[in-house]
């Protein structure tokens, strides 16, 4: 089966998941970010990349957040940016998800950030892209189900390239609610393709997929037990509906067990990072001090990410 | 119309013949095996060189969409599609709408179908009413209006205390519950096998649980009222232990697969495809090679297509919204074929599977066997022509299966339904 | 055709130039030759501001055709463009199409009060109106399009130009 991110030249046509990815190709996205992250200090913080192209956030789910960092990044390539909640519009009086593509297409655009609470929808919009012989349209995925979110992956992995500067010889450490987060499965694709040695993955059975080993991480139930000694401490975000209920008895008692504390944060290497993909819960998944310590590089995860999405996109407008 | 099949290799599991034999037919009736009866004489010949003369094949789960989804598919188009895949009798789930849970839709659902006069229709009666688990339906006024047996389709009964009271009540009068095996709380927006795949493809698992634990009830409960079970659409290998089991525990038990899962696994789900979106879900490799095994020694006792015709704009939507179900009336001839060919099987056991052994599952007499006597429904067809599985070779208003584009064993030329040619290639 | 010593070329574009620069004269290297180029002028001039460098990738506007490089390296300007003058520095000057996106890019960063173009070789076929202030060498005959004329860097250090029949 053809990858179906990949055209026929195995350069990045769509941006789908990180899960069989080359790390060729993630590397090569790495490094075009670098020269991008210079571009928002300058005087002019635009590039003309994709001047002339209309870029639609076709976003399926609400995420003002990530909707944004897209915008800006499409922005700084000088396109023309058009959001479109469409939670709030078309698909609601019965359109299918492929006829507002179709729609979107006859409006010219050149490529489509989705975000949808489906996993695999944008594979769909791709397929259905080749399928009608609509070639010089790409897509971004944005977030889809519990699927993948490859660029807040490749985010993530372009800030601990900039602390670690290596990948081979790190330990990092997933925390948290893996089962229902896209996030953690292009984290883990990500850390797994660019050799790191050991992926643990902590946090209770309930909120673990179903074998989950298979994916090449170890798991751990404690935190004593994962982070000791690891390089990385990725915190995932807790949604709100599933902290009372069958998965978690409280997020009282998640905190307790599972919550990143400078106590629990002392058993990782000293310098250690800390990194969370945002909005936190504080007190429920991290402390207010660690994340506000030296250690977090919250923060900076926000900046290099408009820079990853714009290597993204001018990668993707460029291909053939 | 008198008919002389001729230089056929003549297949019937139910009489243990496989020979070169000519059939005769007359008034709609097999009247001769091997040699005419006295004084016949044909009006037409039909030249079998080469070919298999079996029985009609007898599908056991096969939705026709009426009443109720009509724009997804209509007794004409979906009989046109059982008659292109050799199908001559067609046993239907009760998951219509309305379901068939009332005598005078049985009624006239069947009367429907005789006027199309293509395949026979054997509705499989709701259990409740409105297969909602709380009230049992009229089986004995169901079974006159022609059901065959009771069943809840995919929804499965939640309260164990009505399910328990629907097996006594069938038990009374000797009629078969087929059963689904669903643990609604375990499979709860579950789309996919909880396994490897689905949790890389961050879908929600549909665990094996879900239907074991099910299983187990269900078998527990049949021993229970004496109930007389058939067990349909057997994903699990560990489900076949808990079968086998019954069966030692004097369990009247049947059970069938369908043709997909002797095929394919969850990994074939690939980048989300919705064409591998069925009920129950395509399990790991595991299971696949366990459930194949199982049917080739007889554990498994049939094999369905699982007819599920479903609309592209249901289909085309991201897997977990999309639709579940697949068409397979044209497929069960050739998918049967191939699992046949890869156990090496002979063909008289793997057409066992889809006629003498569903006839005696869906209380079939006069089809699914070529005794004379017998209900000329016959399927000719050649089992070495491959052909691949095209949008546009399909009657039915189904296009969806995940074997579009394969090479398939086994091309029908002939179907005959109470000695009348109703396809032919 | 006989290929100009390289070194020799740059000791007579840093002549050239001389005249018309003063210590505050800001050097901006086009990647890759641009820069190694502009390295040694800004030594032979003896400037005082920090050496520029420019990667192109992000304005060119072949972009649409050719994709993106593979390695953009980016662009560093480690001094005030406002009111600057400024000479871009590339090794052959060709279609002027790299000296238009190296000017644009320029312009994101301020608004320089003076730009000059020093290439060490026009090699002629000019797309553009753009001419150099300052050229070591103008090859008598344009170069024809196949051909591709280069500088090149051994592990010394020490520069050479290439010709390359494509």
């Amino acid at each position: 089966m053809r990858n179906p991110q990949l055209n026929k030249h195995g350069e990045l046509q769509h941006l789908l998941t990180l899960d069989g990815l080359p790390r060729a190709i993630i590397n090569q996205i790495l490094d075009t970010a670098a020269p991008f992250t210079e571009v928002a200090e300058r005087e002019v913080k635009k590039l003309p990349l994709l001047r002339g192209k209309s870029v639609f956030n076709l976003f399926f789910e609400n995420s003002t957040r990530t909707r944004t960092t897209f915008e800006i990044a499409a922005k700084r390539l000088s396109a023309d940016v058009i959001n479109l909640n469409v939670a709030t519009s078309s698909t609601k009086k019965g359109e299918t998800l492929l006829d507002t593509v179709d729609n979107l297409c006859a409006m010219h655009a050149d490529m489509f950030v989705v975000r949808h609470e489906s996993s695999g929808a944008p594979h769909l919009i791709a397929q259905h892209l080749e399928n009608t012989g609509r070639d010089h349209i790409h897509v971004v995925n944005a977030g889809d189900g519990r699927h993948a979110h490859p660029t807040q992956g490749l985010l993530d992995m372009y800030t601990i390239r900039h602390y670690k500067k290596e990948f081979h010889n790190l330990t990092v450490a997933i925390v948290g609610d893996v089962l229902h987060s896209r996030v953690a499965r292009s984290q883990i694709a990500a850390l797994t393709t660019l050799g790191v040695p050991e992926v643990r993955v902590i946090g209770p059975r309930t909120l673990l997929p179903t074998d989950v080993e298979k994916m090449g991480v170890r798991y751990c139930a404690t935190m004593e037990e994962g982070l000791k000694g690891v390089d990385v401490v990725m915190m995932l975000r807790l949604q709100n509906e599933r902290m009372n209920g069958a998965l978690l008895p409280s997020p009282q008692e998640f905190f307790k067990v599972w919550g990143l504390t400078a106590e629990k944060l002392a058993l990782a290497k000293p310098d250690a990072i800390v990194m969370h993909p945002g909005p936190m819960n504080r007190g429920v998944e991290i402390d207010s001090a660690v994340a506000d310590g030296g250690q977090a590089v919250i923060l900076p995860q926000v900046t290099f990410g408009i820079a990853v999405r714009m290597a993204v996109m001018s990668m993707l407008g460029g291909s053939h | 119309m008198n008919i002389h099949i001729q230089n056929g290799r003549l297949i019937d599991p139910a009489n243990k013949i496989d020979a070169q034999h000519d059939l005769f037919i007359a008034d709609g009736k097999i009247v001769g095996v091997g040699s005419a009866p006295a004084g016949f004489s044909a009006n037409r010949m039909i030249d079998a060189s080469g070919l298999v003369v079996a029985p009609g094949l007898i599908d056991l789960a096969a939705r026709l969409r009426e009443p109720g989804f009509e724009y997804k598919a209509t007794l004409e188009s979906e009989m046109d599609a059982a008659m292109a895949g050799g199908i001559t009798s067609l046993a239907i789930p009760p998951d219509t709408d309305p379901v068939l849970d009332e005598p005078g839709l049985v009624e006239m659902l069947c009367y429907r179908a005789k006027k199309l006069n293509r395949a026979h229709v054997y509705p499989v009666g709701a259990l409740t009413i409105g297969l909602k688990g709380e009230q049992l339906s009229e089986m004995a006024e169901l079974v006159e209006a022609g059901c065959v047996a009771f069943s809840q389709a995919n929804t499965p009964i939640l309260d164990t205390r009505v399910l328990s009271r629907a097996m006594l009540y069938a038990a009374t009068f000797g009629f078969r519950i087929w059963l689904q095996p669903i643990d609604p709380y375990l499979a709860r927006g579950g789309v996919a096998h909880d396994g490897e795949v689905a949790s890389r493809l961050g879908l929600p698992g549909l665990p094996a649980s879900a239907e074991i634990i099910a299983l187990y009830t269900y078998l527990r409960l049949a021993r229970q009222t004496g109930a007389r079970l058939h067990i349909t659409r057997v994903s699990c290998a560990e489900s076949l232990d808990l079968i086998e089991q019954a069966r030692k525990d004097g369990v009247d038990v049947s059970c069938d697969v369908a043709a997909h899962h002797l095929h394919l696994c969850d990994m074939d789900i690939g980048y989300f495809n919705p064409h591998c979106h069925v009920i129950p879900p395509l399990r790991s490799q595991r299971d696949r090679i366990a459930l194949s095994k199982a049917l080739a020694d007889g554990r498994i006792n049939a094999i369905c297509s699982d007819h599920t015709p479903v609309d592209d704009d249901a289909k085309q939507a991201p897997f977990s919204e999309s639709e579940p179900g697949t068409t397979g009336l044209e497929l069960l001839l050739p998918l049967t074929l191939k699992w046949a060919n890869e156990h090496q099987l002979p063909l008289i056991d793997a057409l066992a599977r889809v006629t003498s052994e569903a006839a005696k599952i869906a209380g079939i007499a006069k089809g699914g066997h070529l005794s004379v006597g017998a209900r000329a429904d016959i399927c000719i067809f050649d089992p070495n022509c491959h052909q691949q599985i095209t949008r546009s070779m399909l009657k039915s208003q189904g296009k969806n299966t995940p074997f579009l584009g394969l090479e398939l064993p086994g091309r029908v030329r002939c179907t005959l339904v109470e000695g009348t040619v109703m396809y032919e290639v | 055709m006989q290929l100009p010593e390289a070194e020799h070329l740059i000791a007579t574009l840093a002549e050239t130039m001389r005249p018309r620069v003063t210590a505050d004269t800001c050097l901006v290297g086009i990647h890759t030759g641009g820069v190694w180029l502009a390295e040694r002028l800004h030594a032979l001039l003896g400037l005082s501001q920090p050496l520029g460098s420019i990667d192109v990738s992000f304005y060119r506007d072949d972009y649409a055709a050719k994709g993106l490089h593979p390695q953009p390296q980016g662009s560093r300007i480690p001094f005030d463009v406002e009111d600057a003058h400024i000479v871009i520095v590339d090794d052959v000057l060709y279609t002027g199409r790299t000296t238009r996106a190296a000017l644009n890019e320029l312009f994101d960063y301020g608004r320089p009060s003076r730009v000059d173009l020093a290439v060490l070789i026009d090699r002629g076929g000019r797309e553009l109106p753009i001419a150099p202030s300052f050229c070591a060498l103008t090859l008598p005959a344009p170069l024809p399009a196949g051909q591709n004329l280069q500088l090149e860097r051994d592990a010394t250090g020490a520069l050479t130009m290439r010709l390359i029949h494509a």
